[in-house]
């Protein structure tokens, strides 16, 4: 799916800034994201990329600067307006992040508590999303009996069980196997264009961000400091740009 | 001279930050449980999690309880018997062991063995949650996490810690029975009638209450704890630990203040 950039932005953030005491970590971090696009943000670790995000999803206030989600302020909505808003964003955490004490299945109904649905409804939107992730025989399991790779792709499951406009994903193949990451970034291929969901994706992992990307951000020093497809990124002379792709 | 006086300041800063951190907690603390306070009465209820808490809390606390009380009742009995026999007031041993343990002894250690297991578990369980993102998660998909994981732990504790009390009461006392049956000849039917005939209302309310007191600090501690957690994993061990700690103080000063109302109200 080509991503449109005639509807405008789906997700804008905007001169965002945040410091932790003498620690600027964001400086003005500006983005856009688009419908259908995948757009992944690289930069170092501890450059501010988990800050941003946890700002654009509520889980930490900015200093400045602006969060739009579909065209909606996230500072100027009620708490009820922003929960209905997140259950437009698919998140998928680092570490997984599977509810312990839940089964699979009771991992992937949890977002879906506040939405009226039947068990018939809900355990079709489980199966669905099994499906997607090939896990369909996990359904009964606790997450300690999952591998890594399974977890995550549990992980992506429960993510897109609401049918998300955006996913967001945090280092998505961070700790797995060269095969087991690859297998996890044809998923996400394989859900953009079946779920048509935009993605805003953050990695260190170059060959990630070569296969996914429709563009690309860097950030270095709390802001975008380059911008640009994988190509053009790859191919950039500067050195802290060339950084990213030795 | 100057060293002295160096050494001095010193200590004075770290007086002044220990209580500067001390009355911190107290009142982070006491924010959590007007943030308990005001999510309690306020929609979605979450009464499936509420009724899973309870019987994690109260179903999977009964064995641990019971012991404790059997093994109360028996070793409170075998030690005071002597000392009755001694005056000739064997015969006082029903009322005695009933109204101490009742109104006393059953409700405190019984909430400081709860402490120890629920308190301690909560903590770690949502420590753990903390560090792992779980409670991130649960956010992020909309849903309260404070609600659903602390409001109902703090129910579920402030409801099954009277309940676990009460058994807790009535093991001991059987135990106590036991002791009296095989060593002094006393029916099970005689020791309880003496039993009921010395326990009264003013007995058993103040100890009724105060243990639901006692589960609401146990659950409270916990959570805030837990609920709080940084640093990792090692931040999971001392949430773990702390709640312990921390829960255990606080029943001794809600006994305390208590037994202080009871009087007032009773005149024990």
């Amino acid at each position: 799916m080509e991503p449109s950039k005639n509807i405008g932005p789906i997700l804008r953030i905007k001169d965002l800034k945040k410091s932790f005491g003498d620690n600027h970590v964001l400086n003005g971090f500006t983005l856009e994201l688009f419908e259908g696009e995948n757009l992944v943000l690289m930069g170092k670790s501890g450059s501010g990329k988990s800050v941003m995000i946890r700002c654009l999803v509520g889980l930490m206030q900015p200093d400045e600067g602006s969060l739009e989600i579909m065209g909606k302020d996230i500072s100027k909505l009620e708490q009820k307006e922003f929960n209905e808003l997140r259950t437009q964003l698919g998140f998928l955490f680092q570490g997984s992040a599977l509810y312990d004490s839940m089964t699979v299945r009771e991992n992937l109904e949890f977002p879906m508590r506040q939405q009226n649905k039947t068990e018939e409804e809900s355990l079709k939107l489980v199966l669905e999303a099994l499906d997607s992730v090939g896990l369909r025989d996990a359904i009964d399991l606790m997450p300690e009996e999952l591998s890594g790779g399974m977890k995550r792709r549990i992980a992506l499951a429960r993510a897109i069980i609401l049918k998300p406009k955006i996913i967001i994903y945090d280092e998505p193949t961070t700790g797995l196997d060269p095969i087991t990451a690859k297998e996890i970034i044809q998923l996400m291929r394989n859900i953009q264009q079946n779920y048509k969901t935009s993605s805003l994706i953050i990695t260190h992992d170059v060959d990630c961000a070569r296969v996914i990307s429709n563009r690309m951000i860097l950030l270095i020093d709390g802001i975008n400091y380059a911008e640009g497809t994988f190509e053009e990124l790859s191919v950039n002379k500067d050195e802290k740009i060339q950084a990213f792709f030795k | 001279m100057m060293s002295k006086m160096l050494k001095r300041m010193i200590t004075s800063i770290q007086i002044q930050n220990t209580l500067k951190s001390f009355f911190t907690e107290i009142g982070e603390l006491s924010y959590f449980a007007g943030r308990f306070f005001k999510e309690v009465f306020t929609r979605p209820f979450e009464f499936k999690e509420l009724l899973r808490q309870c019987y994690k809390m109260g179903n999977r606390s009964l064995f641990l309880v019971g012991i404790t009380g059997f093994i109360l009742g028996l070793v409170f009995t075998l030690q005071s018997r002597p000392t009755l026999l001694e005056f000739g007031a064997q015969s006082w041993m029903p009322s005695m062991v009933s109204i101490s343990i009742v109104r006393e002894i059953g409700p405190v250690i019984i909430a400081l063995i709860c402490a120890g297991k629920i308190s301690s578990g909560i903590g770690a369980e949502l420590g753990s949650m903390r560090v792992t993102e779980q409670i991130d998660a649960m956010e992020v998909s909309g849903t309260n996490p404070f609600k659903y994981l602390v409001v109902t732990k703090i129910m579920a504790a402030t409801l099954m810690i009277p309940l676990l009390i009460i058994f807790g009461d009535a093991i001991a006392l059987f135990g106590s029975a036991l002791v009296e049956n095989l060593k002094g000849d006393v029916s099970f039917q005689l020791y309880f009638n003496k039993v009921f005939d010395a326990i009264e209302f003013s007995d058993i309310l103040p100890a009724t209450v105060k243990s639901f007191f006692f589960g609401f600090a146990i659950g409270l501690v916990g959570s805030f704890k837990g609920y709080n957690c940084t640093k990792g994993t090692v931040g999971v061990g001392e949430a773990s630990n702390s709640a312990v700690v921390y829960t255990s103080m606080l029943l001794f000063i809600i006994d305390f203040i208590a037994v202080f109302v009871t009087d007032i109200f009773f005149e024990i």
